[in-house]
């Protein structure tokens, strides 16, 4: 018996130096971890449990069968964040690179299966040299694998991927699956095909930062949600995401103590909105100021900067806020802002996350970059999105509400639940100065002008929607956050379903 | 007495009369610009009238807009505050003219002293010691350094119209007088439209002090003290004081007895203040006498115990004073910081925008300490281009100048404002300062003692260790807060690591909790705190030594900010610590060199020029796009190589405006 225990501590003390000592060396040499310190980074002390520690691969190939690991590049298992269970897979770069074989395959298939059994969130950490050449299709059939776990899971239990390091080739669809990617600057890029690929088919020259880095792919290409200095900092950012995550579609959203009191006034809101409607602010402080001791995260920020997408908590309980963003373009939708903002909101959808819009919109984006660049669908999508949400929706019209995007913004029409505004909203068509040129079109500028300040005076204010029951009530700038609290207490109770289908047909 | 008076400015000085007035029955009526709508001095008078556009030129400075507002409102007299139209003669004289009272000197003495060389004379007249110097006019750079020579190196050359630094240049051979003198003249002719310049004596190891004077009509004049205002930047006062930790009941004497003279000899009333040089061996010299309440007038209040404005309301009435000079007595100190929107790490690069966060420290008298706060702000208000750029004087007051000094380092780390860039750090170094804290002044002091301007205050040891514990006690709060959420794992709750790491800079700690805080490196640390995750201050002690501190949170711990320095804080896993040395040194990650427009849109101007070095921060292009104005600012500090783009430009997304080197 004595032996045999032993032997199992040599056995795990042998898996758990990956590639061994020297390979370790090289990857800290190169600012990353291993991938059993990421997880103990993640996790919460000693509580992760490894699962297929032993699995070693069986290729007969390329002298393959004299080369084993235990583990076979990947680390599998669960733990805890914060008390808080979930699934893991980290891809070992030290041992075959972290290239995926059959076996390494079937290790992250199961810890998928287990967690969408269980209704656990399931995290992914990349840092891997792609496919196990030496096994041909049988690699090419495990991504697959991944591939439809990833499909299935989706909208059942959260996915996140954090790549640290190369994710390239077939590496990266999985992670495109997922519903959230963050990277680590400077070390970390994702590409489906790389540099020298690129240069021998287009003639372009290009370094693997400037081709799939963090900064590309948070600001330019918005495949990533974030990204972070370094793997520590990444870590502990993930924990605090997780933080705010339901389990799976079926638990609803986590709840912790707070000591932010829900009826907290801001006075300073009042003065939010500039007198000169053509002055840019920033909607982050309204944010800040709603949100329970002012811990928002923020997802892609980076990206489309005119709408912020992100979490925040309103008596303890997790809430997405869709805000625009006048800093910004004066906080205009345009397609990139659509797609980041329709992400999202089917992302709070799918996990009952009750969803606070803020809105200061004064249209669609003009111009042939937009439509030639399918405008119209994208704007559908944030649409879609909208219409076909379930979950609590409150709505806050700060400024403007003009034209289409009044509409697409979680308004009354799209089911909004609760749909204030602050006395400083414009709901309209379009600006005065544009709707009067269009309905007096052949009169003088004296004329115009004289008639701008009537349509001013009668349209650009919240009460002709009030009047109307568009806007359910006209509120105080300083109460948002006891109304905004106080609309999602009643509506915790809320039940709406979709007719049944198999599943709609976004406008992709 | 009046029953209603105006008050012809706006910011904390108008408030600063309201609340006087108010205390004396008195209605007020304030007068606002249209950046001014919303300010808080038109919310605490009892009527507000609108004068004009936000530019002071279209509203404070138009005499008739005031007069109108009088007429209005019915004030029977104006307190003019300080800046804009209280030192302006024809002011004066319209009020006289429309039957409306002048709260302030009469016009003669404001034009009297209004002119340096005019009020130099005078004051050499009435016995006051004056700087060596030329008083007459000077035609010349040949004549500059000919009387330059005569005087004897170093000089100074001065506008006659000159204030605030303009026009001011220090000469210490014939080349730097020569170009001194074109320079002094042609800032002068730009700034006052007069370039009549002057030259004198320049005084070394100079000290600011300057004496309150109060007169009424009957012909008493008395002084309260003096003020020090040694601390200056580029001439614009920082930090002052009162009493002087340089003068002798001698020196204040003959300085008070000179500048009574002075007052008399100009048949002055209300209140004033004579302004001196001094130098190293206490030798005085009169530099200027402003004829009208003083921004740093509450240090004077505080230990003369008089009320500034409530005199000046009575002896425009033509009430006598109440006070003979032997009832004037000094008590304690009083220590004054301007808050100013400005980044002192940042070159003091002036900032405006919304005042997100305003929390100043509360205002009281406990334990022989009074804290006094005079501002013009609240949040959710605007700090705007068009002013000065003050955002409050804060005061304290204590028994001895070490314990006036002390109230205002604790009234500093209890004063939080996000949204714009302030130097509260910088007002909380100089306290901490120890050449500041043994009154070793001179108007030099900022220069010599920050060169290469300010990267927050110096720490020793046992301040990085009260803040590691402080740290690491908030971050445990907000650990176990963190384990107490639903959806765990019914019977594996988890308890963080009970040692953890402290990184401060580059010293790492190792923390533990223990029954009365921590234990810090294996010493027991005393730590009581009422912090909550959210609160946007720390107030606690450590081993019984009060702290407060204001908190930002960042992802790996807290910005903790007080005694003149913003410290980042992080707690961390000790598996974490140690993963940190493996950690890539952090880069900006900003490869670029070049700025790019950030969306579609016309450029409305370009700051930069070819050449020009520019501090991150500094706005580089204002782009319109959607009908907004977007200023585009340096992401860090660049040598601009090329301009690309010009005022009128039509821009494409992500085209070139400017490279950078």
């Amino acid at each position: 018996m004595r032996d045999i225990v032993e032997e199992l501590e040599e056995r795990r003390r042998i898996a758990r130096l990956g590639g061994g000592k020297k390979r370790i060396e090289a990857q800290h040499g190169r600012g990353k971890l291993t991938a059993r310190e990421r997880l103990d980074l993640l996790l919460d002390p000693d509580s992760f449990e490894e699962i297929d520690m032993f699995v070693e691969h069986d290729c007969q190939e390329f002298g393959m069968q004299d080369n084993k690991v235990p583990g076979d590049g990947v680390v599998t298992g669960w733990g805890t964040v914060n008390g808080r269970p979930i699934y893991v897979f980290a891809k070992d770069f030290t041992v075959f690179g972290g290239s995926l074989s059959r076996a390494h395959s079937k290790k992250i298939n199961k810890v998928q299966d287990m967690a969408l059994r269980n209704g656990v969130p399931i995290i992914g950490i990349l840092d891997a040299g792609g496919a196990r050449i030496q096994e041909g299709v049988d690699a090419l059939g495990g991504y697959a694998e991944v591939f439809q776990r990833n499909t299935l899971a989706s909208g059942v239990i959260p996915q996140i991927t954090m790549i640290m390091g190369p994710c390239a080739g077939g590496d990266v669809y999985s992670p495109a699956l997922t519903d959230f990617i963050f990277m680590v600057r400077n070390t970390s890029y994702m590409f489906v095909t790389g540099p020298d690929v690129v240069k021998t088919v287009t003639n372009e020259e290009v370094t693997a930062e400037e081709l799939g880095g963090a900064k590309v792919h948070t600001s330019k290409s918005s495949v990533a949600d974030g990204a972070y200095d370094n793997d520590v900092e990444a870590l502990t950012e993930l924990r605090r995401l997780i933080d705010f995550l339901p389990l799976s579609n079926r638990t609803g959203v986590p709840e912790r103590p707070t000591f932010d009191v829900r009826d907290r006034v801001e006075h300073s809101l009042d003065t939010l909105i500039p007198d000169n409607p053509n002055m840019p602010y920033d909607m982050m402080e309204l944010v800040e100021k709603v949100v329970d001791e002012g811990d928002f995260f923020e997802i892609q920020k980076d990206f489309a900067k005119n709408v912020i997408t992100g979490f925040g908590r309103v008596e303890g309980k997790t809430v997405g806020f869709v805000p625009s963003q006048p800093m910004t373009l004066a906080g205009v939708l345009d397609s990139d802002a659509s797609r980041k903002a329709a992400r999202f909101v089917r992302f709070c959808d799918c996990f009952d996350v009750p969803i606070v819009t803020f809105v200061d919109v004064p249209g669609f984006l003009p111009g042939t970059s937009q439509e030639y660049g399918g405008l119209i669908k994208h704007g559908a999508k944030l649409l879609f999105a909208y219409a076909e949400a379930t979950v609590p929706k409150v709505t806050i019209i700060t400024r403007k509400a003009y034209g289409g995007a009044y509409d697409v913004m979680a308004s009354k029409h799209l089911r909004g639940d609760f749909n204030y505004a602050w006395p400083t909203a414009e709901i309209a068509v379009m600006g005065a100065k544009g709707a009067v040129e269009i309905i007096f079109r052949n009169s003088t500028e004296e004329e115009i002008a004289e008639q701008t300040s009537q349509y001013e005076e009668r349209f650009l204010n919240p009460f002709v929607a009030a009047e109307r029951g568009y806007i359910d009530e006209v509120i105080q700038p300083h109460n948002t956050r006891r109304r905004v609290a106080r609309a999602l207490a009643l509506l915790s109770s809320k039940k709406l379903d979709n007719p049944w289908k198999k599943h709609d047909n976004i406008p992709l | 007495m009046f029953d209603k008076i105006l008050i012809a400015n706006r910011g904390e000085i108008a408030c600063r009369v309201i609340k006087s007035a108010r205390a004396m029955g008195i209605k007020t009526v304030a007068v606002y610009s249209d950046a001014d709508a919303l300010a808080l001095h038109v919310r605490e008078a009892d009527e507000a009238v609108h004068i004009g556009g936000a530019p002071a030129a279209e509203s404070y400075l138009v005499i008739d807009k005031i007069l109108d507002a009088i007429k209005q409102t019915g004030a029977q007299a104006v307190h003019p505050g300080y800046g804009f139209l209280s030192e302006n003669k024809a002011f004066a004289e319209a009020l006289d003219k429309a039957g409306v009272a002048f709260i302030g000197p009469p016009a003669g003495a404001i034009e009297a002293m209004g002119d340096k060389i005019t009020s130099k004379k005078l004051a050499a007249e009435a016995g006051v010691s004056t700087v060596p110097g030329h008083m007459g006019l000077i035609e010349d750079a040949d004549e500059a350094v000919t009387i330059a020579n005569k005087i004897g190196y170093p000089v100074m050359i001065k506008a006659s119209a000159g204030g605030g630094g303009k026009g001011m240049r220090v000469a210490f051979n014939d080349d730097e007088a020569r170009e001194g003198f074109q320079s002094s003249k042609n800032e002068a002719a730009s700034s006052f439209g007069d370039d009549r310049i002057f030259i004198e004596k320049f005084v070394t190891q100079p000290r600011h002090i300057e004496i309150q004077i109060l007169g009424d009509k009957h012909g008493n004049v008395i002084y309260l003290g003096e003020r020090e205002c040694s601390i200056q930047r580029r001439n614009q006062k920082v930090i002052e004081e009162a009493p002087s930790p340089f003068l002798d009941a001698k020196t204040r004497k003959a300085m008070g007895e000179q500048s009574i003279a002075l007052a008399q000899a100009v048949d002055y009333c209300s209140a004033g203040t004579v302004e001196f040089i001094v130098d190293g061996d206490k030798n005085f010299y009169f530099l200027e006498m402003n004829t009208r309440l003083q921004v740093e007038h509450p240090v004077t209040e505080l230990i003369t115990g008089v009320d500034l404005v409530e005199e000046m309301i009575k002896v425009a009435v033509g009430e006598k004073l109440s006070l003979k000079q032997k009832d004037v007595k000094l008590n304690g100190w009083a220590m004054e910081s301007r808050i100013y929107a400005e980044d002192p790490y940042r070159g003091f690069l002036p900032s405006t925008g919304r005042l997100s966060r305003y929390r100043p420290p509360v205002e009281q008298v406990v334990d022989g300490i009074t804290v006094r706060n005079d501002t013009g702000v609240y949040e959710g208000g605007e700090i705007s281009l068009f002013y000065d750029p003050m955002i409050a004087k804060l005061v304290t007051h204590g028994p001895d100048r070490l314990a006036a000094i002390d109230a205002m380092g604790d009234a500093l780390d209890n004063f939080r404002i996000d949204g714009i860039r302030h130097n509260i750090d910088f007002c909380g170094a100089i306290m901490q300062h120890a050449r500041f804290r043994n009154g070793a002044l001179t108007t030099a002091f900022i220069d010599e003692e920050y060169p290469d301007g300010f990267e927050g205050a110096p720490m020793d040891s046992a301040r990085i260790e009260e803040l590691a514990v402080i740290g690491f006690t908030m971050s445990q709060m907000t650990q176990m807060r963190a384990t107490e959420g639903s959806q765990v794992l019914a019977g594996h709750q988890f308890t963080p690591d009970v040692e953890q790491a402290v990184q401060i800079d580059d010293l790492v700690f190792t923390a533990s909790k223990s029954a009365q805080g921590v234990v810090l490196n294996g010493v027991d640390i005393e730590v009581e705190s009422e912090w909550l995750p959210g609160d946007l201050f720390f107030f606690g002690a450590v081993n019984g030594k009060p702290i407060s501190l204001v908190v930002d949170r960042h992802s790996e711990g807290y910005t903790l900010t007080g005694r003149g320095a913003a410290v980042k804080v992080s707690v961390r896993r000790l598996v974490a610590q140690e993963a940190m040395a493996y950690m890539p040194e952090k880069t900006d990650g900003t490869s670029d060199k070049e700025l790019v427009c950030p969306m579609p849109g016309v450029v409305v101007s370009v700051a930069v020029e070819e050449g020009q070095s520019v501090k991150a921060g500094e706005p580089l292009a204002v782009v319109e796009a959607m009908k907004m104005e977007n200023i585009l600012r340096a992401e860090k500090d660049l040598t601009v190589i090329k301009v690309l783009c010009a005022a009128g430009d039509k821009l494409a997304v992500d085209e070139v405006m400017v490279e950078f080197e």
